[in-house]
């Protein structure tokens, strides 16, 4: 790691003005540093200064009532996947948190850290390479080895977004707040997350002098059923090769309404509408499942390496689909 | 050194924002070409923002003064750092190997629970109570974990082993009767090159009936 020096925030305005008065990555925030301390240390951002946004008072825990669940942008990853009332209602998000790497990370990451997390792209995390997303020429992965990456929404670069959090959160129709140097404000997370054909250079709308403070998820509505379905390539923890939050209103084995988020496979939360209108309104069975899954990948453009996404992401909805079943 | 300074305009104020760093790196921070726009105003205002600093830390109930960069990790105190008198801190139980909170040989206890003391700084280990391998036995009595792996020869090489056995540790401590299901789950943040997984489930077990 190269030198820094380190600031305990006192307030949001503190850190506001902070990031206000520096240029792009000279200032960082630090929570849980499980995904920027190895940035450091692989010389990927050298930041003149961290921010130590863990002193800042009231902005971790959880709240669950009427109006839905408020988590704080510092709450642990391992304090959601535990939760009471996030296990029994919000199941996806449960399991999305559970599923997230190893019990020392869920110990220390949180939710914000969670949703602002970089790609694990091996050509973005190695130093020596100066990717499209660090401001090159060429996304080696388009003719490079592309096992991990994107099969949907890449061009032109195509890093999947790494978080297991942010598509549970947007099944669930979660908004997000951000406070900046003009005030606060809420928004859809699902508008939270951009494509790299927008902007190649970052995976979120958040400016450089905004912070991440708080996620919100509307109520849950009676009968509702949700998974989140993950595929790994060993047993061992690890980021998904392709996921699926799903979150089912049903009644009986029709399916009333239905969300489907896939993860792994795109540059953000990849939200399927083509899944979500075969289901929606159907008796759910091994047809409309399969077609679900089907048209969940019809858009999808592998590159070399990464076909077998495609086949793993249409299984895994089609299996997302039958469970709201049982 | 003194001269380069008066060249690029810095004052006492701007020395004391980063005393305590050694001259190499004064030289280095004020270098031209790193004097960028902002960097009066980051200096005005990030007043309380240091470099490095003498911090107290609580390791298996005593607590130790250490001088600390702020990148310091708590590993890196933990294995080679030195107290303000002047006396290594020497708890060699926790390992350096991958580096990146991959392997769970660093692991450590951070108020009970279980962290990659690799990919925590050391100034963010302040205020907490930390717990090593070396903090688990009380004097020559062993924790029921250590004397489990010692009767199931829950090792081969023995590197991953304090890891193990603080992951061990802290999840008997929330899970007294863990099943062998929660005992994976809750070990997977720690990796057995030599594969000796089911000896050190089954010491986990053991240990578990004398929870």
């Amino acid at each position: 790691m190269e030198k820094f020096s380190y600031v305990n925030a006192t307030s949001l305005e503190q850190v506001a003005t902070l990031l206000s008065d520096s240029r792009w990555g000279e200032v960082m925030l630090i929570a849980g540093g499980t995904d920027l301390l190895a940035e450091l240390k692989e010389y990927i951002e050298t930041p003149k200064t961290l921010i130590n946004l863990k002193t800042l008072p009231g902005m971790d825990g959880i709240k669950a009532d009427a109006a839905g669940l408020t988590i704080g942008a510092l709450t642990t990853v391992a304090d959601i996947a535990k939760h009471p009332t996030i296990r029994h209602h919000y199941t996806v998000l449960a399991e999305a948190a559970g599923s997230i790497a190893t019990p020392q990370i869920r110990n220390v990451g949180t939710l914000g850290g969670n949703l602002c997390q970089r790609p694990r792209c091996w050509y973005y995390r190695d130093e020596t390479t100066n990717c499209l997303k660090k401001g090159g020429d060429i996304c080696f992965a388009v003719d490079g080895l592309s096992k991990y990456h994107a099969i949907l929404g890449g061009d032109p670069v195509y890093i999947v977004h790494p978080s297991d959090l942010a598509p549970a959160l947007i099944a669930l129709g979660a908004s997000v707040k951000i406070v900046g140097p003009e005030g606060e404000k809420t928004m859809p997370l699902e508008d939270f997350f951009t494509l790299p054909a927008a902007n190649p250079f970052r995976e979120n709308v958040l400016q450089p002098n905004e912070i991440v403070v708080e996620v919100q998820v509307p109520p849950a509505k009676p009968n509702t059923k949700s998974f989140y379905l993950k595929a790994r390539e060993k047993g061992a923890p690890d980021f998904a090769l392709a996921s699926v939050a799903a979150v089912f209103e049903m009644n009986g084995k029709t399916c009333v309404a239905a969300s489907i988020v896939l993860g792994g496979v795109a540059p953000a939360p990849w939200r399927s509408k083509e899944a979500e209108a075969v289901l929606t309104g159907k008796m759910i069975n091994e047809t409309v499942s399969k077609q679900a899954g089907a048209d969940a990948v019809k858009n999808a453009q592998p590159l070399n390496d990464n076909a077998y996404k495609v086949t793993l992401t249409q299984n895994l909805v089609s299996r997302a689909a039958m469970m709201a079943t049982s | 050194m003194p001269d380069k300074e008066k060249k690029t305009g810095t004052n006492i104020s701007r020395r004391s924002f980063l005393k305590g760093v050694g001259t190499g790196t004064v030289a280095a921070t004020v270098a031209p070409s790193v004097l960028i726009g902002s960097e009066k105003e980051t200096e005005a205002q990030a007043g309380d923002a240091v470099a490095s600093a003498t911090i107290q830390l609580n390791i298996n109930g005593k607590p130790y003064q250490v001088e600390v960069e702020a990148r310091t990790t708590l590993l890196t105190v933990l294995r080679d750092g030195m107290d303000t008198s002047g006396k290594n801190i020497d708890l060699t139980g926790a390992k350096l190997i991958c580096d990146r909170g991959e392997c769970g040989g660093c692991t450590v206890m951070v108020d009970g629970k279980t962290v990659y003391a690799c990919m925590m700084l050391a100034m963010d280990a302040q205020d907490t109570q930390i717990t090593t391998v070396e903090g688990l036995a009380d004097g020559d009595d062993l924790h029921p974990i250590q004397e489990a792996f010692i009767q199931h020869d829950a090792l081969m090489c023995g590197f991953c082993t304090p890891g193990f056995v603080v992951s061990s540790a802290a999840l008997l401590s929330e899970n007294t009767k863990p099943t062998l299901e929660e005992i994976k789950v809750g070990l997977s943040g720690n990796t057995c090159r030599c594969g000796t997984y089911p000896f050190i489930f089954d010491a986990v077990k053991s240990a578990s009936k004398k929870m």
